[in-house]
This record gives structure tokens, sequence and C-alpha cells, in this order.
């Protein structure tokens, strides 16, 4: 992209190298390696539950495959078109501050913002709630004889509460997540309204980009596993 | 280390500095909300002896109820309960944290030539994560405390009663503050070097938290989601650990073992750093093979995540996994060595100075190296089935982590302390300490090696009478110790009152952080060094007798 980079407006607040950095290149560059680095752990936590998920679904292959198929996978789908959408205008809101385009920068996060919103109220308002009324909940909540009753498929694989632990726990993780992304999207938006984004400061912006992505991009995986694979 | 600062004169550096982090700014708010990485070093070295001092109390009660076999002080759950703190707090609050988060935060920045760590404020909010973790702790403590032992093997820690949940997210909670303090290491030690700190100039304390580091990073996380694990099975009852519900508690060792066998590197890859520094100045030479011993520390780090199932050799695993685990729990031992070879290699035709810290350097040697040589016990699947779960275990590893980490960690005190404070202790005292530490250590610990190989299992409450012989002995090693550890902190304490001004640079040591006042500045150097040779090179080093002409 060749866009030329706008003046820097006048209402922008200069930022202020911290005192123990030689220069804004070597602050910014070392906050983009912590923040790499955080996301190797992310990774690594995240790591944990889809060994687990490989652990059981190899010994369980029957009953992921019988459970996966109580997923909803319009709702899936949409999900996975509303995270996708929303990491490009996550880039896109970067690529408006490096060129001093504060209002387009806004407008974008705003869009951000809004379609995180709704992949929340997707899985809150409309999965979870079908998972509720079906007792197809995690471990001791687990109720054979209701779920049994919607999908009688259930009642004949070993150990079904298992996927539903899995599966809670692992969407619930990612959830978890997605709102403290959606907190630091709104953190943006407060500052960027301030003036303090501009193409000699965006590094809050580069690594929330990054953070979102990684957790779209956890998404990426889930999906599949859960609600295609099973 | 050479290098060209204007620094004043000697004579004047060795003055009591006017302006020093310590008094820069007052109140109680400059140090609750410091951002300046030596003050933060100094509030964690508090909290992590005020943990140890707990800790150790825990172990004395331990120790105190085995001196006969059947009851002594305290009931049987009570003395699970007792074991089970002993091992979290050392764990969790004093082992994991203790070297880098005390003594590397305060002179990991120094060693670097920089101004402070990468990110400040993320140092100072890894501190009051410790202080929220540690409050869980004892939340843990005074609400029916737990009794699993520090593994929290599942299912036993999903049915027992105590209060496991809030143990869970303390070490869960600390392990965040542990993932910071690494992160910001890693940053700091890529981006803020002083001019001409290559990195190979890097003193070999940087290296060894630099691995150290990584493995905070990658393993830790694991540990996080394995606990959340757990406390979710306890609260909601998900089933994944539990055999009951067709999950698997061997999966729960695999992912318990995942973090915590690398913990143990954690643990003890900062202490070999320590330990390179001492033996370095006060032999006055440089470490013989640095970029050996420095990758070392990585190669340690790496092969460290690949033998977590050795300790699971009697739990079910196939017996392939065993041999593989076996294999490389004998590989990562060839990184080690080099280390200790490279170390005692630094010794031979040095000057060296039998000063206080450089005693605690060669306990460490003798200690640490039957700490590892029994290790290799432990790795072999044969003679592992006789020694798992016995006192021959509880020995290794004290060997190891008290006899190698927390004298390690005791020396740099007395290496530092000149530094931190601007006071030295009472020499004399000091030596006097480290041998009531050595034979009250030795005595407690060797014996419990006696005791494992004639089958003692650990963790019993009651035992056979012909054990109590070697039983009442280490015990009463346990007194010397304890003995050994009040003198240490009396004469520290004391020489913050009425200590020598200790002077810039009182062992004559090369490294950066000796080249400005003690109590150093807040801004650690008056001005940013600029390096030109290694480490450790010594102005006198030629007027030492090297070889025979």
């Amino acid at each position: 992209m060749s866009t030329p980079t706008a003046a820097i407006p006048s209402n922008i607040k200069r930022h202020e190298v911290g005192h123990h950095f030689g220069n804004a290149e070597q602050e910014f560059s070392a906050a983009k390696l912590g923040f790499w680095i955080f996301l190797c752990t992310e990774l690594l936590m995240f790591g944990g539950l889809f060994v687990a998920f490989i652990y059981y679904r190899t010994f369980l292959a029957e009953t992921f495959l019988q459970a996966h198929r109580t997923l909803s996978k319009p709702l899936g789908v949409t999900n996975t078109v509303v995270l996708i959408t929303s990491s490009f205008t996550m880039a896109m809101a970067i690529r408006s501050a490096m060129v001093n385009k504060q209002k387009q920068m806004m407008a974008f996060l705003w869009i951000t913002l809004i379609c995180a919103t709704a992949f929340m109220v997707i899985k809150l308002g409309f999965e979870w709630p079908a998972k509720f009324s079906h007792h197809t909940l995690p471990g001791r909540f687990f109720d054979l004889h209701h779920a049994s009753e919607a999908y009688p498929f259930l009642a004949d694989v070993k150990s079904p509460a298992i996927f539903y632990s899995l599966y809670f726990m692992m969407t619930g993780l990612h959830g978890i997540h997605v709102l403290i992304g959606m907190g630091l999207i709104l953190w943006l938006i407060i500052r960027g309204g301030r003036g303090e984004f501009y193409s000699g400061f965006y590094t809050p912006l580069e690594v929330t980009g990054l953070y979102w992505h990684f957790v779209d991009l956890v998404w990426i995986f889930l999906f599949p596993l859960f609600y295609l694979v099973g | 280390m050479s290098t060209t600062t204007a620094t004043p004169p000697a004579a004047e550096m060795d003055r009591w500095p006017e302006k020093h982090y310590w008094n820069a700014t007052k109140g109680w708010k400059s140090w609750a909300f410091t951002v300046d990485h030596k003050r933060i070093g100094m509030m964690y070295l508090i909290a992590i002896l005020t943990a140890f001092f707990l800790g150790g109390v825990f172990a004395i009660l331990v120790r105190l109820e085995l001196l006969t076999p059947q009851q002594t002080i305290v009931g049987a759950k009570t003395y699970n309960q007792l074991f089970t703190l002993h091992g979290t707090v050392m764990v969790f609050l004093f082992l994991v944290p203790s070297i880098p988060a005390a003594l590397g935060n305060f002179f990991l920045p120094m060693q670097l030539g920089a101004k402070d760590v990468a990110f400040p404020k993320l140092n100072l909010l890894s501190f009051y994560v410790y202080v929220v973790g540690a409050l869980f702790a004892i939340w843990s403590l005074f609400h029916g405390a737990i009794d699993t032992g520090w593994t929290f093997y599942t299912p036993y820690s999903i049915t027992t009663n105590t209060a496991v949940t809030p143990m869970l997210l303390a070490a869960f909670i600390l392990g965040f503050s542990s993932i910071l303090t690494g992160l910001n290491f890693i940053v700091s030690i890529h981006k803020l070097r002083a001019p001409g700190m290559t990195w190979f100039r890097m003193p070999l304390l940087l290296w060894a938290l630099y691995a150290t580091s990584v493995i905070q990073l990658l393993a830790t996380p694991v540990l996080a989601i394995t606990l959340l694990l757990v406390a979710m099975e306890r609260v909601l009852g998900i089933g994944i650990f539990d055999p009951a519900m067709g999950g698997d508690p061997v999966l729960y060792q695999h992912f318990f073992w995942f973090y915590s066998h690398p913990a143990v590197y954690i643990m003890v890859v900062p202490a070999f750093g320590v330990i390179s520094e001492i033996v370095a100045t006060f032999t006055r030479r440089p470490i013989f093979g640095y970029r050996f011993v420095a990758f070392s520390s990585l190669a340690i780090a790496f092969i460290g995540f690949f033998v977590w199932g050795h300790h699971m050799f009697v739990s079910g695993q196939s017996e392939f996994a065993g041999m593989v685990f076996s294999f490389l729990s004998f590989f990562v031992a060839i990184p080690t060595a080099v280390k200790v070879f490279n170390w005692t290699a630094t010794l031979y035709k040095g000057s060296i100075q039998l000063m206080s810290p450089m005693l605690y350097a060669l306990i460490f040697l003798v200690q640490f190296t039957i700490g590892g040589l029994t290790g290799l016990f432990c790795a072999a699947l044969a003679t592992d089935v006789h020694l798992h779960d016995t006192y021959f275990i509880v020995a290794h590893f004290h060997y190891v982590m008290m006899g190698g980490t927390v004298f390690a960690f005791i020396g740099g005190l007395h290496y530092w302390w000149p530094k931190m404070t601007g006071r030295m202790y009472n020499e004399k005292l000091a030596k006097i300490a480290a041998a009531i530490l050595f034979v009250g250590f030795n005595v407690t610990f060797f014996t419990q090696f006696i005791l494992g190989t004639r089958g003692m299992p650990r963790r019993y409450y009651n035992y056979l009478p012909e054990y109590q012989r070697l039983h009442g002995f280490s015990t009463v090693g346990s007194w010397i110790l304890a003995v050994g550890f009040l003198l240490v902190a009396a004469y520290l304490i004391a020489s913050l009152r009425n200590g020598k001004v200790a002077g810039a640079n009182p062992w004559g040591a090369s490294t950066l952080e000796w080249q400005t006042a003690s109590p150093p500045p807040t801004e650690n150097f008056l001005d940013t060094p600029h390096v030109h040779t290694g480490p450790y090179v010594y102005p006198d080093e030629e007027l030492v007798p090297r070889r025979a002409a």
C-alpha cells in the first residue's frame, strides 16, 4: 500500500520517550518484542488445553464425533466471519494511525469493537443458553437424562461430559480473551479520541493488534476442531 | 571490565554517596509506587526472605514431628498440612522468585549498563501480583490448610476437604508474576545493553537469567492452565482429571511435570549465574570456557523441557516412554557437568580469596555435585523403582534446591550486600555462619540418602522404630541449620546500622555494577558506560603467577 502519509494534525499530543530508552525506535521495538514474547506464553497456555483435546479426542473418538453434532454450525460459521472481519478492521486502524488519518482510525476501531461484541452476543446469548437448556454441560452438570431427549445418540457413547468440559473450558478461556480484547479496544478508542496516536507513536495500537490477531487465530483452530471435525 | 565512563576518582567513589536510590525520594508512597528496579528488587528481597522464614518454620516443625516414630508434637493431618505448606511456600514463594526477582531485578540492568529494565511499570506490577499470590497462600493457611503435597496430585486434590483452591489460585497468580519478570528480563537483555556490551561480553549471570526467563515464559503458562483445570475440577466438577468421570489423573501428572521439571531449572540456573560471578571475582580469573558456560545455560533450558516423564516412571507410563525420558534425563546432566568442570578449572592456579561469598560458592560446588550425581540414580529406570518416593528423593532434591540454590542465593546475598546497602557485614561471623550451615545441611540431608536407600518412604507420618536413630540425627541437623540462618540474619541486619562503609568496589570485581557508587544512584550510572572488553578482566591479572615459566 502506498497511501501518502498525511501531515500530523495539530491537535495531536506528542509522545515522550521513556527515560531509560535511547530513542523512540528502541522503545517501539522493545514493546513489540515484549508483546511477541507474551504471545508465546499465551500460546503455551492454550497449548495445554489443545493437548488435552487431542488426548481425549484420541481415546473417546466416538464420543467426540457424536457430541460435536450438538454444536450449531451456522452460529460457528457466523462467529468465524465476524472475528476475521474484526481482525481486518483492526489492521486497517493501525494503518490509518500510521498515515495520520485519525478519523478513519477511530471508525475502524469502533467497527472492531462492534464485531467483538457481536461475537460475544452470539456466544453468550445464543450458543451457551442452548447448551444450558439441553443440559449438555461440563462434568458434574451434564445430565444424560435431559440431554438424550434432544440428542438420543449421546446415550450410547462413553463419558460425553468430557467433551462439554473441554468445549466450555476452551471456548470459555477464548471468550475471556475476547472480553479483555474489548476492554483494550475501548481503551484505544478513549486514547485515540484524546489524539494520542499518530505516525510517530502508535505502540498501543500495534500491540493490541497483535493480541487481537492472536485471539482470532485461536478461534480459527477452535472452530474446525469442535464444530467441523468433532 | 574496562569502560570509558566519566567516573570520579577512586577516593571519591569510596565515600558514602550523598544521593543514592535509597534516599532519592522519601515517604512510603515513593516506595509503594516506585518504578526503580533497585527498590523493586529490595521489596522482593524482603518479601521472599519472609517467605523463606515461614517455609523454614514449617520445615523445623516437620523435622521435629519426625523425631519419634509415633506422634511427637502434631496429629497426622496437621503433619500432612505442614509438609505441604513447606513445599508450596518454598517452591512458589521463595525458590522460583528468589534469585531472579530479588538479585536479578537489582543487578540485571546494572550489569547491562542500563538505567532500568525495559518495562519498569510491569516490573512493579509483577511485585504486586506476587503479593496478591502470597495473600491467597495465606488464605489457604488459615482456612483448613492444604494437605495434598506441593504436587497437588489428582484425584486426592479433588476430593480432600482442605483449602486446595486458594493455594491453586496462589500458585496460578504467582506464575504470572514470574512470567512478567521473565518477559522484562528477555526484552531488557535484547534491547538495553550499553554501547559495546555485545552478547559475549555479558556477565554469565545475565546468560543464566536469560535462559531462566525462557523457561519461565514457556513452562509457567502450562502450569497456569493445569491449576485452573484442577480448580475447575473442584468448583464445577469438570472431570478431566477425575477417573470417576472418565478423566485421566496421569494426564494431570504429565501437565504438572511439564512445568515443574523445567521449574527445577528456573530455580537452579540463576544459581549457576551467581556462582559464575563469585568464582570469577574471588579467583581473579575469567571463567574458564566462558562460551561453554553461557551456552550450557541455554542447553539446560532446552533439554529440560523434554525430561518431565522421569517423575512418572512408576505412574503407569509406557516402558518405551520411560526409556526415552531416562535417556534424556542423563543427557541433561552433560551441560550441567560442563559448568561444574569449568568452575573447577577456573579455580586452577587462580588467586583464590576465601571471603564468605567464595565459601558459599565452594560449598555449592560440593553439594550441588552430590545433588546432581544422585539425580542420575533417579534417572536410571530400574534403580528409580526402588528409590521412588523414598527419602533418597527428598535428599536428592534438597541437595539441588537447598544445597545448590539456597547456598548460591545466600552467597549472592553476601556478595552483593555491600552494593545494595553500601555497608560491609562482619566477615568473621559470616565465615562461621557458612561453616555452621554447611555442617547443618549435610547432617540433615546426607542422613536422608541413607534413610531412603534403607526403604524409608517420604511423606510418612509414622515409621518403624529402626529408622529412629537416623531420623533423630537429621532432626538435630535441622536445628544446626536454624542456628546458622539466624546468625546470618543477625549480622546482616546489624550491618545496616554499624557496618563499615563498603565503597564502590570492595571485592575488586570487574562487572559493571561495581563501577558505580554503593549504594548506587537512582539512574545507576552518572554516564552511560561504554564497554570495551569481556566481563572478567582484572587490572592486576598479570601480577598473579599463572604458570611456572
